[in-house]
C-alpha cells in the first residue's frame, strides 16, 4: 500500500470514528412530544387482550338503536346486508364448504377487532365520530346478532375481549413460497 | 426485412383510432389501411416482394408541416395527446363495487412502455376515498416503545438525507376475479393493479433511530390519515431492512390518490401495507390482528385455515402484448412482449409458450433488471395464422419458477365464491385465426 493512500484511509478512519462517537450528530429535526399530548391520535386496540380499549359500556339494545340511526342504510335492517354492503350475520362454519361467507361473526379471530375499526372507521361518512359507549354498544349488537352473546350482555374494556370468537385459532403466519413448480422447456404436458 | 405488423389495440381504442383516423385527409385514412394489407400479404408469401404487394401511397406534406405550432404557455402541467385518451385508469367492470369510495381502478398496462407507471395512471386501493391533505399542516408521529416520541413536520421529514429507488407495487388482490374463470377482458382488469417507479424518501431507520427504539421492539403499526385510518402491522425487521417514507414518486411529489403527501413503502409487499396519508408510526412488540390483516389481506387455506401476514409478492409475469382484446394485423413476425416482477429479489428468466405451456423459449429481459421491480421481457414470434395461446413464466433470482393456476389451486383454498389475494399464477391469452387476443384458462 502505498504511504498516501494510507494517509488516506487513515484520515477516513479518524473521520469516521469521530461521527459515529457524538451522537449529537443526528440532526433531531423532530419536536418531542408527550404520549398524553398524542391521545386524540392514539386509537389503536391491540385486539387479541384488548390493549387500548377505554373506560365506557354498551349494550345489545343499546346498539340497536344506535346501527338503525346511523349504520342501517348501508348495511340494511339486522346487519343483514343493505344497499351498499353485504351481510354481517352469520356464515360461520362457512369456511370449510365451497361458499364462505365473511362476517364479523365468522371471521374475526378477536372481538375487540370490532371495536377499532367500527372507532377508527364508522360511520364511513363520519368516521371517528362515535362516542366509546356507542361504539361498544354497536360491538354488542353485531356480536348478540352472530349469536355469540347474549341480549343482555355488556361490552366495556374487560368483556370485549373475553368473547369467545369462532374464527380465533385458524390462522397461520405466511409460509409461502408454497408451489414449487419446475422450469420445463419442451413436452411439458 | 418487413417491420413487425401492427397490432390494433383493444376495440376500444379501435373506435378512438377511428376518430382520429377521420381527422385525416381521407387518403391518409386509406393508405393506412392498405398498408395493413399490405404487411399481412407479406407475410403470407413468406417476405417476397411479388406483384401483389402494394407500395405505401406517395407522401404528401403533412398539415404539422405548414403551420405554427402551439405557443409554450406561461405555466403549464403537460398532459398527454389527445390521441391518446385510453391511456386512463379503469374501474373494475367485474367485480362492481355499489360504491366507490373503498374501490380500486387499474393501471392501463397494455399501453405501458417500459418500466415506469406514470403518475396519473398509478393503480389505486382506497378504504374510504381520497382525502385532500395540506403538507403544511400535516404531522407524522413515532410513539409508543421509543426512548422519545416525535412529531415531524413535511418539511422536518424532507431535511434528511433522501434515498431513491425503483420498485414495483402490487395489489395482493390482483387477478382475483379470475382464478377460475377468465371473467377479465384486457391486460388492465387481469394485472392492472400493478404499478413500478422511483419512489423518494426518508428510511424508516433513520426516523425511527431520531425516536430510539426500546428493548423489546418488534412491530410497528402504521396508519394513515384517511377516513378508514388504514392500518397494518408491521415486522420492525422489515421496516429497519429497506421500508421507506415516501414523499415522491417518478420525480415530482405524491399524487393525493397515492398517498400526498407521505406513505409508507415496503419493498416487495403487498400494495395495502404501505399505507398512504402517513400519520402514525406506533412501535410494540406484537402486531394488532386489524380488521385489515385478519377479516382481509388473508388468505384462505383448505380446512378454513386462513393463512395471516402473507404480505410478500410471489414472482410473477405477464404478456402485454399481444394481450386481451387486441387484433393481430394478419400472419407474420411480432414482438411479444411483457413484465416481470418478484417481491424476493430480481428476474432470473422469464419464458413464454405459444402453444399453452408445452413448450417453452427464453425470452430477452431488457436493462434494468432491478430488485423488486418491474423487468420488462420481449421475444420475437411469426405468427403462423393459427390458433396459439401465449404465455410466460417468470424465475428469479431465488430459482422459485412462476406456477400455474392448477399448482397454485392445489396448495390454496381456491374455488369460484372466493375472494382469493395472490394470484400469481401464468396468464394465458389465446390468439384466434382471425387474430383476435383472449383472456382464457389454459387447462
Amino acid at each position: 500500500m502505498s504511504s498516501r493512500l494510507s494517509v488516506i484511509l487513515a484520515a477516513g478512519v479518524l473521520a469516521g470514528i469521530a461521527a459515529s462517537a457524538n451522537a449529537q450528530d443526528k440532526p433531531h429535526f423532530g419536536k418531542p412530544i408527550s404520549e398524553a399530548d398524542i391521545a386524540p391520535w392514539n386509537i389503536d386496540i391491540r385486539t387479541p387482550d384488548g390493549k387500548g380499549l377505554p373506560p365506557g359500556s354498551g349494550n345489545v339494545a343499546d346498539g340497536e338503536k344506535i346501527y338503525n340511526v346511523k349504520c342501517l342504510a348501508c348495511h340494511g335492517p339486522k346487519a343483514a346486508g343493505g344497499a351498499v354492503y353485504g351481510t354481517m350475520v352469520g356464515g360461520i362454519g362457512s369456511f370449510k364448504t365451497e361458499k364462505r361467507v365473511l362476517t364479523p361473526g365468522s371471521m374475526y379471530p378477536y372481538a375487540p377487532i370490532l371495536y377499532d375499526y367500527i372507532n377508527r372507521a364508522m360511520p364511513m361518512d363520519k368516521p371517528q365520530t362515535l362516542t366509546p359507549n356507542e361504539v361498544y354498544a354497536l360491538s354488542a349488537y353485531i356480536l348478540n346478532l352472530n349469536g355469540l352473546i347474549p341480549a343482555d350482555a355488556v361490552m366495556d374494556a374487560n368483556t370485549l375481549p373475553k368473547v369467545k370468537m369462532p374464527n380465533a385459532g385458524n390462522f397461520f403466519v405466511d409460509d409461502r413460497p408454497d408451489t414449487k413448480a419446475v422450469r420445463c422447456m419442451s413436452n411439458c404436458r | 426485412m418487413n417491420s413487425p405488423p401492427r397490432i390494433k389495440p383493444e376495440p376500444k381504442t379501435e373506435v378512438a383510432a377511428a376518430s382520429a383516423g377521420a381527422e385525416l385527409p381521407s387518403s391518409g385514412r386509406r393508405h393506412f389501411l392498405r398498408k395493413g394489407a399490405a404487411m399481412a400479404g407479406t407475410a403470407l408469401t413468406g417476405g417476397a416482394v411479388g406483384a401483389s404487394v402494394a407500395h405505401a401511397a406517395p407522401l404528401e406534406i403533412a398539415e404539422s408541416s405548414k403551420s405554427m405550432g402551439k405557443p409554450i404557455p406561461a405555466t403549464e402541467y403537460g398532459v398527454p395527446s389527445k390521441f391518446e385518451k385510453n391511456y386512463v385508469r379503469v374501474r373494475t367492470n367485474v367485480f362492481v363495487n355499489r360504491q366507490n369510495h373503498s374501490d380500486w381502478s387499474f393501471t392501463p398496462l397494455q399501453y405501458q412502455q417500459g418500466i415506469v407507471t406514470p403518475n396519473g395512471v398509478v393503480y389505486e386501493r382506497h378504504h374510504n376515498g381520497t382525502p385532500d391533505i395540506n403538507p403544511d399542516t400535516h404531522k407524522l408521529v413515532i410513539h409508543g416503545m421509543v426512548k422519545q416520541p416525535l412529531v415531524f413536520t413535511m418539511n422536518d421529514i424532507m431535511r434528511y438525507p433522501s434515498v431513491a429507488k425503483f420498485y414495483f407495487m402490487e395489489c395482493s388482490g390482483n387477478g382475483l376475479t379470475d382464478w377460475t374463470k377468465p371473467a377479465s377482458t384486457t391486460v388492465q382488469q387481469t394485472h392492472g393493479l400493478l404499478s413500478c417507479g422511483q419512489w423518494v424518501g426518508v428510511p424508516f431507520s433513520t426516523l425511527l433511530d431520531e425516536a430510539g427504539l426500546a428493548p423489546g421492539a418488534k412491530w410497528l403499526l402504521v396508519e394513515g390519515a384517511d377516513g378508514v385510518g388504514h392500518t397494518r402491522s408491521i415486522p420492525l425487521e422489515k421496516a429497519m431492512s429497506d421500508g421507506l417514507i415516501v414523499y415522491a414518486l417518478n420525480g415530482e411529489m405524491l399524487r393525493p390518490e397515492n398517498g400526498y403527501p407521505l406513505r409508507a413503502f415496503f419493498p416487495g409487499w403487498e400494495g395495502n401495507v404501505n399505507v398512504k396519508w402517513l400519520r402514525r408510526i406506533k412501535v410494540g412488540d406484537q402486531p394488532w390482528h386489524f380488521r385489515s390483516e385478519t377479516a382481509r389481506y388473508t388468505d384462505p387455506m383448505p380446512d378454513g385455515k386462513w393463512r395471516q401476514f402473507s404480505m410478500e409478492m410471489d414472482t410473477k409475469s405477464v404478456i402485454t402484448s399481444p394481450s386481451g382484446g387486441q387484433k393481430l394485423a394478419g400472419a407474420g413476425p411480432y414482438e411479444i412482449r411483457g413484465f416481470a416482477w418478484s417481491g424476493r429479489g430480481k428476474i432470473a428468466k422469464v419464458d413464454v409458450s405459444v402453444d399453452g405451456g408445452k413448450n417453452w423459449r427464453e425470452a430477452v429481459l431488457e436493462e434494468p433488471v432491478l430488485d423488486k421491480c418491474m423487468t420488462v421481457f420481449k421475444a420475437p414470434w411469426n405468427w403462423d395464422g393459427r390458433l396459439a395461446i401465449l404465455q410466460s413464466r417468470a424465475m428469479d433470482s431465488n430459482g422459485y419458477v412462476q406456477p400455474t393456476v392448477q399448482e397454485i389451486g392445489a396448495h390454496r383454498g381456491i374455488h369460484p365464491y372466493a375472494f382469493v389475494q395472490h394470484h400469481n399464477g401464468i396468464q394465458s391469452w389465446a390468439v384466434t385465426e382471425k387474430g383476435e387476443v383472449s383472456n382464457v384458462i389454459a387447462s
